[in-house]
């Protein structure tokens, strides 16, 4: 049995977009339960490195290019909002 | 309450950030991007700064005061959209050149972009300075 390529495009994003949507409720769950703040502060910065991983994905399977600027700016501003968050608990404190 | 790995890593990520500011703003009249988005990445990029430096220290890197970047930027704003009226055109009419650039090929510029800086300047202004006294607290 031989694959043509593309099937193995089709089978390979549409695992990848599985696989990121699994791991994007696991963490959500994370994120709701989070026993403290910085829990979630780390859940919400995973969760927007995965909406990267996804974006990437669905670009590669609807092949849309300008998609990808999407993601550069998500990637490049994302974590800005955990810095802030990251100041925002060293100022009040460790205890959730 | 400044980390050194923070520091480090702005000094790698404000130039990106600013390039791809102007990327967005140079090519939103073809494809998405345009004035609003590349200001708040510009803007965004400030912040960062502010958030590794301090933010006295951004007042210092800033060229202008925000206020001053909004007003300039509505003025240049306005301004493009009158450039049609004087070529016998409806206001707010796009006007365009084509400039040949050798071994390259056509650079659209026309109104469209001036209007885009305009948007970008304003943009950038206006979260600055919402942004800038909320963080100084």
């Amino acid at each position: 049995m031989s694959l043509s390529g593309l099937e193995i495009k089709t089978l390979a994003t549409g695992l990848a977009l599985a696989m990121v949507g699994i791991a994007l409720f696991l963490t959500f769950i994370r994120l709701v339960r989070g026993p403290t703040l910085p829990d979630r502060v780390v859940a919400l910065d995973l969760m927007g490195v995965l909406t990267v991983g996804m974006i990437a994905a669905y670009e590669i399977a609807m092949e849309q290019p300008v998609l990808l600027d999407t993601a550069t700016v998500l990637a490049l501003v994302g974590f800005l909002g955990t810095v802030a968050f990251a100041r925002y608990l060293e100022r009040r404190g460790r205890d959730a | 309450m400044t980390s050194l790995i923070l520091r480090t890593a702005t000094r790698f990520l404000l130039p990106l950030l600013v390039l791809f500011s102007l990327f967005l703003l140079v090519r939103g009249h073809h494809e998405p991007g345009g004035g609003f988005s590349g200001g708040l990445v510009a803007a965004a990029a400030f912040v960062l700064y502010g958030l590794a430096f301090g933010i006295a220290e951004v007042r210092k890197a800033l060229p202008l005061d925000p206020r001053t970047l909004i007003g300039s930027g509505l003025l240049i704003a306005v301004t493009s959209t009158t450039f049609s009226l004087f070529a016998g055109q409806p206001l707010m009419t796009s006007l365009w050149w084509k400039v040949a650039i050798p071994g390259f090929g056509d650079l659209d510029l026309g109104t469209p972009l001036l209007f885009d800086l305009g948007v970008y300047l304003a943009v950038a202004g206006v979260t600055l300075l919402i942004i800038l006294p909320l963080a100084e607290e």
